[in-house]
């Protein structure tokens, strides 16, 4: 039996997971959720990390029931994120790790959406759709690599929604994405919006500006509701992401779609990318929440799966890094 | 008349049929059913018009592409010139990597050129064409010295801009790095050769090119 700890906290949440052998023991988070109107700064957001992740810590030694010694790893995340937030918790991990004499896995926060995904849903081998606050990607795995085939040129398709929700004024509780989305459900007058796809790659910048500067105007003289205006920009932009989505899996002559970060909690995307699976007689796998939104667990996963394929990071290297490409990372661990 | 299915992409069939006695190309693009109904309908018409305007408009600036016989809006179809014997840039380079030639062989590197020159053309008249990868340029025999033939303009546009223009290329170097392993030294000559074969114009979108490739790539990437 081999179990794993996973420390993630590069944006807002801090979570703590434990994994043994492709089983979840724990995996308790808290999220920094700031006023509406405003986003999560980092400085503010590493403050709420130190604050809280003992506690997390302590939650999930106890909920998985495991002491120090039955662990074998310890992961954190190296990156991609706020540098404040991921410098707070890669201490803590380096820490335990010689605290407890374990050995330290530094790992790529969306490999672990990717692997929590896999692990998740059993896809074999998937097209990725990893959207979140920070990233827009479309993944695929070629050649002991995540390679990237589409992304965003300019902002990511979570940063698109949190930023339009702070135009609105819509509650960061739980999060923005999700007040979006159940607004949406009462929205019914489309607005036709820039859609921006660029072959395999998609742009969301013109979309948020052109929402930016007609949005108070059209609500003001009744043309459209928030609500028909969270409706017209979740339509518009998952269309956008699923019609990339469909070009990359014909493009790898794939069958099978995986969803993962945040954003990809949302339905109304499960739905529309359900949709087009059923089209082309292909298999949608997507998460809920718990596993879609940052955590722990996908830590320890994918420190578990590079930790039984050999790999250690020396405590010299286990710095953090605010860039790091998904495909930067050599994926030893699959064939 | 009778039609024979081809290939079925992410938004389109292509079939093999018989327009006016002749043998042809019909692309139809199909409803998505993910899609809201008036952006659906809404992007269709656009991608049709757009393909069939790129195509006709290369062909008047000497850039190969099939030739466009007709546009049906109702049926959402366009019917194409058949380019027989073809074969894609991508085969084309999968094949020469199953016959282990070396990526920065000579007649890989001529293959860069050849792409180069074509897209400064196309960048030179504005056409933009949005959707630039290796399965959709072709190649008659014979391959090794073949003019590059552009298809599959639905997300094409016109724009003066070099930031378009760069994008364009992005999107490329992108499709060629992430389908084919180890093409460095062909995209790095790719660009070259798009540089040499034009006037300064093509310098600055190359400039931008690296402007671009901050943005997406390096930028925000945490969440």
């Amino acid at each position: 039996m081999v179990t794993v700890i996973g420390l993630e906290g590069s944006a807002n949440k801090i979570g703590i997971g434990i994994i043994q052998d492709g089983k979840v023991l724990a995996n308790p988070r808290r999220t920094y959720i700031t006023p509406p109107g405003q986003g999560f700064v980092p400085h503010d957001t590493a403050k709420h990390h130190q604050a809280n992740v003992l506690e997390v810590l302590q939650q999930a030694l106890s909920e998985a029931d495991v002491k120090p010694e039955d662990i074998d790893a310890v992961a954190y995340t190296k990156g991609p994120g706020m540098a404040a937030p991921l410098i707070s918790v890669a201490v803590v991990a380096r820490t335990i790790a010689q605290l407890w004499s374990k050995p330290i896995v530094a790992v790529n926060h969306c490999i672990g959406h990717i692997e929590m995904g896999r692990l998740i849903t059993g896809a074999e081998n998937p097209t990725v759709l990893y959207v979140s606050g920070g990233n827009t990607q479309i993944i695929a795995y070629l050649e002991k690599r995540y390679r990237i085939f589409g992304e965003t040129i300019d902002i990511a398709v979570g940063n698109c929604f949190d930023r339009f929700a702070r135009v609105l004024m819509l509650s960061n509780d739980p999060s923005p994405g999700y007040n979006i989305e159940q607004m949406a459900k009462k929205g019914k007058k489309y607005l036709p919006l820039p859609y921006g796809v660029k072959g395999m790659d998609v742009s969301f910048s013109g979309l948020l500006t052109y929402l930016e500067e007609r949005a108070e105007k059209l609500i003001k003289t009744g043309q459209y509701s928030k609500a028909d205006l969270c409706f017209s920009l979740q339509e518009t932009v998952f269309a956008m992401l699923v019609e990339t989505t469909e070009r990359a899996m014909a493009h790898c002559g794939s069958n099978e779609v995986l969803i993962c970060g945040g954003v990809g909690c949302n339905l109304r995307l499960q739905e529309m990318m359900g949709k087009m699976c059923e089209e082309r007689g292909a298999h949608l796998y997507a998460t809920d929440e718990s596993f879609c939104i940052d955590n722990g667990a996908m830590i320890a996963q994918a420190g578990y799966l590079m930790f039984k394929s050999g790999i250690k990071t020396n405590m010299e290297d286990t710095w953090v890094t605010q860039r790091y490409r998904t495909d930067d990372v050599p994926v030893s661990w699959r064939d | 008349m009778e039609r024979v299915l081809l290939t079925q992409g992410a938004e389109g069939r292509v079939y093999d049929t018989k327009w006016l006695g002749r043998s042809v190309l019909v692309k139809e693009r199909f409803i998505k059913k993910y899609r809201h109904p008036d952006l659906d309908a809404h992007i269709t018409r656009e991608r049709i018009k757009a393909e069939a305007r790129a195509l006709t408009r290369c062909r008047t600036f000497g850039i190969k592409t099939p030739i466009v016989y007709d546009v049906d809006f109702t049926t959402n179809e366009i019917f194409l010139e058949k380019i027989s014997n073809s074969c894609t840039v991508r085969n084309y380079i999968y094949e020469s990597v199953s016959k282990k030639l070396p990526m920065d062989s000579s007649v890989m590197m001529h293959l860069a050129e050849r792409i180069g020159r074509v897209l400064n053309k196309l960048h030179a008249n504005h056409i933009i064409h949005g959707d630039l990868t290796t399965s959709n340029m072709l190649l008659v025999p014979p391959y090794d010295s073949s003019d590059i033939i552009l298809i599959d303009f639905g997300l094409s546009s016109v724009d003066e801009h070099a930031e378009d223009k760069a994008v364009d290329l992005y999107v490329l170097e992108r499709a060629i790095l992430s389908t084919h392993p180890n093409t460095e030294p062909l995209v790095k000559h790719l660009l070259n050769s798009y540089k040499v074969a034009g006037s300064r114009s093509a310098e600055d979108i190359i400039i931008r090119l690296d402007e671009v490739r901050l943005r997406g790539r390096k930028k925000l990437c945490f969440g």
